[in-house]
C-alpha cells in the first residue's frame, strides 16, 4: 500500500462535498474515488449538474459557505491534505503543488491589471519572490503556452479567446505544480482553437511533466489528453479506466450510451440520445443512480451497487459482480 | 435528381454587409467588411450548413437575412421579393414565414413571462386574436417539441426548465407560425454533448415532417453531417467552399476546410499520442483582409505571387464549388 502511494500523484477515495439549500442537502459529490499517476492526465466526463465543478472545488477545498458535509481521503504526493488546516493547505499545496484553471477563466482576468502582472503574481505571493523575477518567470510560462513575450504588457481586452486562454493555463503553471485541474477548458472556443489548446496541454505534459484532471462534458475532445478516463453520473464516479480500453469498448451501460451520443466526423454511426433526465441531486434514487435510465437494469439495480473490478477497470455496476 | 428542379425559396445575392468605422464618433476610419460577396440559392425544404470560426461573418449573414442588417450591396431575395424594399407590413409577414433559433436558450427566453405567454406572443402579433384558438396552437406545438405533458410545462418560467427543455421551448417559438425557413444559428452549442443529439434530431424531424428549410449556423463540423444535405465553409467573409455533405466530409478541397476537419476529433485514445498539424495565426482583422485569397497568410500550400495577389480562381466541378488556386 505504502509502495503503491509513492507512484500515485494523487489518490482520491471516497470524496464527499454536499450542499445545504433550502430544501434539503444537494449531494454534488457523493464518493468520488480515483487515483493518478505523475505525468499523467485523468479525464473527467459527465453531463452538467453531475457534479463535475464541485469536485474541482472539492479537489483543491476551494469551499462555499453553505457546505454541509465535507470528507473522504485526498492524498496528494502521499500527504493526507485532509489533516492540514486552512493555512497549512494554503501554504503548502493550493498553486504550489496543485493548481486549478476554473471555467471561464479566459473571462475572469483583471480587466484593469497587465496579463504579466497576473501571471507572476502567484509567484510573489507563494513563493514571496521580487516582481522582477516573477515576471522573468511569467515570460517563461508564456513561451511554454504559446504567447508571444511581448503580450506581457498588455491587458486581457486586447487579446482574442485562445490567447486569453493559454494566459490562464499559465497563471495555473507559473508556481510549477505537479498537478493541474482544468475545469471545462475549451467549451466556448472555436474548433482550431481547441485544437490548438490541447496541442499546448500535450506539450505542456511532456516538457514540464505536470499531470492534469480534466474535467469535461465533450467526449471527443477529451481523448486529445486523457490517459485515463473517470466516468461521473448523478455525483458519483461509475467507471475509471484507461483511455485505450474506454475509447474501444467502455463497461457501465452510461457509459456505453454517452460514447454512442458522440457525432462522428469520420465514422457513418448515427449517434443516439439518452433518454431521461439524470436524478436530481436532492434526493438520489436508492440502488444505482443511473438504473432508471439504464436499458440493462434488473432487480438487483434497486440496492447500492459494489465496485467491480473487471481486469484493473473499476465499474460500479452490478452486471459485472460475478 | 429531383432537387436541382426544387424551386429557389432564398436567393443571397453578391451581399455585402459592411459596419462603417468612425474615430471619436466622427471621422470615417474605415469598414468592417464582415460579409464580403456571398451568393448562394437555398430551395425549398433544403437544409444547409454554414461553417466557419467566430468573427468569420456568419452571424452578420443570418441577421441579414433575418432583416436586422441592411446590405451594403447585393440582394436577399425571398420568393422573388426583396427584402430590402420591404416596409412595416411585408417585413413584418416576412418575419412570419422565417424563424429563428437562437444560440443561448435562456438568454432568448424572457424571464418574467411563462412557456404559454412566451410561445403566444408570435400568435398575438400576428393577429391570432381567440384565446382559445392561441391555446389550441401553443399545446400543439409543444407537443411538436415534445415538451410533454403539455400541463405540466405550460406554466412553468424558463429558469425552472433544463437546458435541453428551454432550447425546445426556442423551437417551439420559432415554428409556431408555420414558417418556410428556420434559421438555427448554434443551436446545440451551449447544450451538453448528449442534449444536442436529442436536440438535433428532434429538429431534423420537424424540418423533414413540415418540409422546412434550414440554415443551420455551426463551428462543428461532426454534427453538420447528420442535419444538413450542403455546406458551405466561410472564411474572413466570403465562403470558400460549397459542397454537399458527403462530398465535402469525404473529399474536402479547401486547405481551410482541411484545416477544420484535421481539427476535429472523434473519440480514439491515439488522438492523445500525437499533436494536431494546425494552420498557425488567427483569422484576419476584416477591417483590412488580406490581399488575394484571405486564407493565404494561414496556408501551408499558399503558392508565393499568385495566392497573395490575385482574388482565387474558383472552379465548379458537379455542385462542388471550391474557392482556391491549386485548382486552377
Amino acid at each position: 500500500m505504502a509502495e503503491q502511494q509513492k507512484n500515485t500523484l494523487l489518490h482520491i477515495e471516497d470524496l464527499v462535498l454536499h450542499f445545504k439549500t433550502t430544501k434539503g442537502s444537494v449531494q454534488a459529490v457523493d464518493g468520488v474515488f480515483f487515483d493518478l499517476g505523475y505525468k499523467e492526465a485523468v479525464v473527467v466526463l459527465g453531463e452538467s449538474g453531475c457534479g463535475k465543478s464541485s469536485l474541482a472545488k472539492a479537489i483543491l477545498r476551494l469551499l462555499p459557505r453553505n457546505v454541509d458535509r465535507y470528507g473522504g481521503k485526498v492524498f496528494l504526493e502521499g500527504t493526507d491534505t485532509m489533516a492540514m488546516d486552512e493555512e497549512q493547505y494554503r501554504q503548502n499545496v493550493r498553486w504550489v503543488r496543485m493548481s486549478l484553471v476554473p471555467q471561464a477563466a479566459m473571462n475572469s482576468l483583471n480587466p484593469v491589471l497587465k496579463v504579466g502582472d497576473q501571471v507572476a503574481e502567484p509567484m510573489m505571493v507563494h513563493h514571496g519572490v521580487k516582481k522582477e523575477e516573477a515576471l522573468v518567470q511569467a515570460a517563461k510560462m508564456f513561451q511554454h503556452v504559446g504567447v508571444p513575450v511581448d503580450f506581457l504588457d498588455r491587458y486581457a481586452f486586447e487579446l482574442s479567446g485562445g490567447m486569453r486562454q493559454r494566459v490562464a493555463i499559465a497563471m495555473a503553471l507559473v508556481t510549477a505544480p505537479a498537478l493541474v485541474v482544468l475545469d471545462e477548458p475549451t467549451s466556448a472556443l472555436d474548433v482550431l482553437t481547441q485544437a490548438n489548446i490541447f496541442n499546448v496541454l500535450k506539450r505542456l505534459k511532456k516538457e514540464l511533466e505536470v499531470s492534469f484532471v480534466l474535467i469535461t462534458h465533450d467526449i471527443a475532445t477529451s481523448s486529445e489528453l486523457a490517459d485515463r478516463v473517470a466516468v461521473m453520473y448523478a455525483g458519483q464516479i461509475v467507471e475509471v479506466s484507461d483511455a485505450h480500453r474506454f475509447f474501444a469498448e467502455p463497461l457501465h451501460p452510461y457509459s456505453r450510451m454517452l460514447m454512442a451520443s458522440v457525432p462522428r466526423l469520420r465514422a457513418n454511426q448515427e449517434p443516439e440520445f439518452i433518454t431521461g433526465q439524470p436524478p436530481s441531486l436532492l434526493n438520489p434514487p436508492k440502488g444505482c443512480r443511473f438504473a432508471g435510465r439504464c436499458p440493462k437494469r434488473f432487480a438487483k439495480c434497486s440496492e447500492e451497487p459494489p465496485i467491480a473490478n473487471v481486469d484493473g477497470i473499476q465499474v460500479k455496476c452490478w452486471l459485472y459482480t460475478s | 435528381m429531383t432537387d436541382k428542379q426544387r424551386d429557389v425559396l432564398l436567393s443571397i445575392q453578391d451581399l455585402h454587409v459592411w459596419f462603417e468605422l468612425r474615430r471619436f464618433g466622427l471621422g470615417h476610419a474605415g469598414y468592417v467588411k464582415a460579409v464580403d460577396g456571398v451568393t448562394f440559392d437555398l430551395h425549398y425544404g433544403e437544409t444547409i450548413a454554414i461553417v466557419g470560426e467566430s468573427g468569420c461573418g456568419k452571424s452578420s449573414l443570418m441577421k441579414t437575412i433575418l432583416g436586422l442588417n441592411k446590405p451594403t450591396k447585393g440582394k436577399v431575395v425571398f420568393e422573388d421579393k426583396d427584402i430590402s424594399a420591404f416596409h412595416a407590413e411585408d417585413l413584418r409577414q416576412y418575419r412570419a414565414a422565417i424563424g429563428y433559433v437562437q444560440q443561448d436558450p435562456f438568454g432568448a427566453l424572457a424571464p418574467f413571462m411563462n412557456i404559454q405567454r412566451i410561445l403566444e406572443e408570435p400568435l398575438i402579433i400576428n393577429g391570432v386574436k381567440d384565446p382559445a384558438e392561441r391555446e389550441r396552437r401553443v399545446r400543439k406545438v409543444m407537443e411538436e417539441v415534445k415538451l410533454s405533458p403539455v400541463d405540466d410545462f405550460l406554466h412553468k418560467f424558463p429558469h425552472m426548465l433544463s437546458g435541453g427543455q428551454q432550447q425546445r421551448v426556442v423551437i417551439a417559438r420559432a415554428i409556431i407560425l408555420e414558417p418556410k425557413l428556420v434559421v438555427a444559428d448554434e443551436p446545440v452549442s451551449m447544450l451538453d454533448a448528449s442534449v444536442r443529439v436529442e436536440i438535433l434530431k428532434l429538429l431534423r424531424g420537424l424540418q423533414e415532417k413540415y418540409r422546412l428549410a434550414v440554415i443551420y449556423i455551426t463551428h462543428d463540423l461532426s454534427t453538420v453531417r447528420y442535419f444538413s444535405e450542403r455546406v458551405f465553409v466561410m472564411y474572413a467573409g466570403n465562403i470558400v467552399e460549397k459542397a454537399p455533405v458527403n462530398s465535402l466530409v469525404h473529399n474536402p478541397k479547401h486547405p481551410y476546410t482541411s484545416a477544420l476537419m484535421d481539427a476535429t476529433s472523434d473519440p480514439d485514445a491515439n488522438n492523445a499520442l500525437q499533436y494536431r498539424e494546425l494552420p498557425p495565426g488567427e483569422p484576419p482583422s476584416l477591417v483590412n483582409p488580406p490581399s488575394g485569397c484571405r486564407f493565404h497568410p494561414r496556408c501551408p500550400r499558399r503558392m508565393e505571387n499568385i495566392c497573395d495577389v490575385e482574388e482565387p480562381y474558383e472552379l465548379q466541378a458537379d455542385d462542388h464549388l471550391v474557392a482556391c488556386w491549386l485548382y486552377k
